[in-house]
């Protein structure tokens, strides 16, 4: 469905120079730097996935939804999506696409939501029995019916982003964009909007991808991720094996019915590469790095050679993981 | 696509609407320029019949409807297309299935038949029980009238364009757009009829657009010229569309590349 092959995009960016003089000799010749945004990445989409583009500010994300959502021209690349090329076919490219800016707003900011829906149907040509159906479900999935006939600059964020949602399938794309679609809303709000989206995916099969910097919005609707740093892809895969890769390990707590040492569950694992902690004269915490092998060899040793009363599995969240990706900076990429 | 447009030109009207304060004091506005400049080309004239051709009764006339001329030929969307740009929305017009300069010359068209419906003809109704005013008698000049006011306005927006699609490329060019606002309104005869200039500035407007933006629909309006001369100026007029056309599709394909999308 979307396939991307070596994208690239460079800016020229015009570099001010200092002071009075400066600004004086700018006025006649400038310099201009080349910042490469996005640094030829590569992937493929299914139909029907739901993925997560993450990274840092100025990673390349908002970059790449631009280029894929037809707004950009790329520098170099080639990017293929429901058989279109999106910056030479954009008008027909963009019916079979919604996208959502959590950050710009698409509605009519002085006209009510319905309205702007209304003009919508207009431009996408959905004004027919099946187009009212199908926007009559997304009022009430997305529970805006009580606001949607007031003007879109008295809606608060929530009830506004809602409406946002809504604008962008009134045309029922097999693909939706978001970016950063959960920004500055509250928990209730995010949850509505990522149920319905759940729901979207799995009644109609839209491709769903997300940008976004909250880490709950991954975890409650995406399998697959990618992560971008400095304009490249550093990491393309399934959530839990990004969590193997870049997360503290897993922790497992024991509550043991005796005294235990740390030297004793020491002696019983081995050489097994892991750490222990005590916490009290009861209970002993392990860490093991690589989960998917090593849990299930700890679990079984520990069980068997002591007589535990509790285990507790804490496993790193994402929000961890996202942390070390960001702050492991420059060597990073050598992992890519 | 027809659809589409009539929609917007009524989601443009709406948009007008929203605001009251706006509307009533757009009336007041029309209607104050139109009899202030009555009153100073009456101080002109004197005791004079006649003046660069035209008597103080075309004078009038030629004032009140080159203002309402000016209400439906007149649009920001030169100004829109820079917001847009600055602020980032051309983002939102370019993941819609329409080209975007289509759609704002549409904006245009409503907010132009807006101004015309509910600020110039109130004003000039207003301003017609204050001061003798003469409309054209035949339905002939009417009609000739209203197709070149609809050049007029096509010509006018073209420039708009134009100027707009420069701040794809320059990302600040309010300057330009408002010298650009100063030199519409006094070369196309808003300020000053075209036959008040002197022998050489004729000239040399007559080798610019402007004056196919006001003075001609202004001069057909009067009855100060024959039908055959008027067809001659919606010849002229056309022309000049098709010509400020060319680079309007040149800029607007280089713009495509060059787009940044300020703001995250």
């Amino acid at each position: 469905m979307i396939r991307v092959s070596h994208l690239q995009k460079e800016f020229h960016i015009h570099q001010a120079r200092a002071g009075l003089a400066g600004a004086f000799r700018d006025l006649f010749s400038r310099e201009y730097k080349t910042v490469k945004a996005v640094d030829d990445i590569s992937f493929t989409v299914e139909e029907g996935e739901m993925f997560a583009l993450i990274g840092e500010n100025g990673a390349g994300k908002s970059t790449t939804i631009k280029m894929l959502t037809g707004i950009l021209t790329p520098s170099g690349g080639e990017i293929v999506i429901n058989g279109y090329v999106p910056y030479r076919q954009r008008e027909q490219y963009v019916r079979s696409i919604g996208v959502v800016f959590g950050q710009r707003s698409q509605l009519w900011w002085d006209l009510s939501p319905l309205e702007s829906f209304r003009l919508l149907k207009n431009v996408y040509k959905v004004d027919d029995a099946a187009g009212e159906r199908w926007l009559e479900r997304l009022i009430e999935e997305l529970d805006i019916a009580s606001f949607v006939s007031q003007p879109v600059r008295k809606l608060s964020l929530g009830q506004r982003m809602r409406c946002e949602v809504a604008a962008a399938l009134i045309h029922k794309p097999k693909l939706l964009f978001l970016d950063e679609p959960t920004v500055g809303l509250d928990v209730l709000v995010k949850q509505k909007i990522r149920e319905f989206l759940r729901n979207l995916n799995e009644t109609e099969q839209t491709t769903i991808l997300l940008t976004t910097h909250d880490v709950s919005d991954i975890e409650a609707l995406c399998k697959r991720v990618l992560v971008m740093d400095k304009g490249r892809l550093i990491f393309d895969g399934q959530l839990a094996e990004l969590k193997e890769k870049w997360g503290n390990g897993t922790e497992v707590a024991f509550q043991f019915k005796k005294r235990t040492a740390p030297e004793e569950l020491r002696a019983a694992l081995g050489e097994l590469p892991c750490e222990i902690l005590r916490d009290n004269e009861f209970s002993l915490r392990v860490k093991v790095v690589r989960s998917q092998d090593m849990l299930p060899f700890v679990l079984s040793v520990v069980m068997g050679s002591f007589e535990v009363s509790d285990v507790k599995i804490k496993e790193a969240s994402t929000e961890d993981i996202v942390r070390n990706i960001y702050s492991a900076d420059g060597e990073v990429v050598s992992h890519g | 696509m027809g659809k589409l447009y009539l929609e917007l030109i009524r989601i443009r009207f709406l948009t007008m609407l929203a605001y009251r304060v706006n509307y009533y004091s757009g009336i007041i506005i029309y209607a104050i320029n139109i009899g202030a400049y009555y009153f100073l080309w009456g101080a002109i004239y004197g005791g004079q019949q006649q003046l660069g051709g035209l008597t103080v009764e075309q004078m009038t006339a030629y004032v009140a409807i080159a203002w309402m001329s000016r209400a439906f030929y007149f649009n920001n969307i030169d100004m829109e297309i820079a917001q847009d740009v600055r602020e980032g929305k051309v983002a939102i017009e370019m993941i819609r299935p329409y080209n975007y300069l289509s759609v704002k010359t549409a904006q245009a068209f409503g907010e132009g038949v807006f101004r015309l419906l509910f600020f110039a003809a109130p004003g000039i109704f207003l301003v017609s029980l204050l001061i003798p005013f003469r409309f054209p008698g035949t339905p002939e000049a009417w009609g000739l009238y209203l197709v070149s006011l609809m050049l007029a306005f096509v010509i006018n927006t073209e420039l708009n364009l134009l100027t707009g699609l420069f701040t794809f490329f320059l990302f600040r060019n309010d300057g330009m757009m408002r010298a650009k606002r100063v030199i519409v309104d006094l070369m196309s005869g808003l300020v000053l009829p075209i036959s008040f200039f002197p022998g050489w500035a004729q000239t040399l407007m007559g080798w610019l657009p402007f004056q196919a933006i006001n003075y001609y629909p202004s001069l057909i309006f009067t009855g100060a010229i024959s039908p055959e001369r008027a067809w001659e100026l919606i010849g002229l007029q056309a022309a000049w569309i098709a010509v400020i056309f060319m680079p309007i599709l040149i800029l607007w394909r280089r713009a495509r590349h060059k787009l940044v999308v300020q703001g995250g």
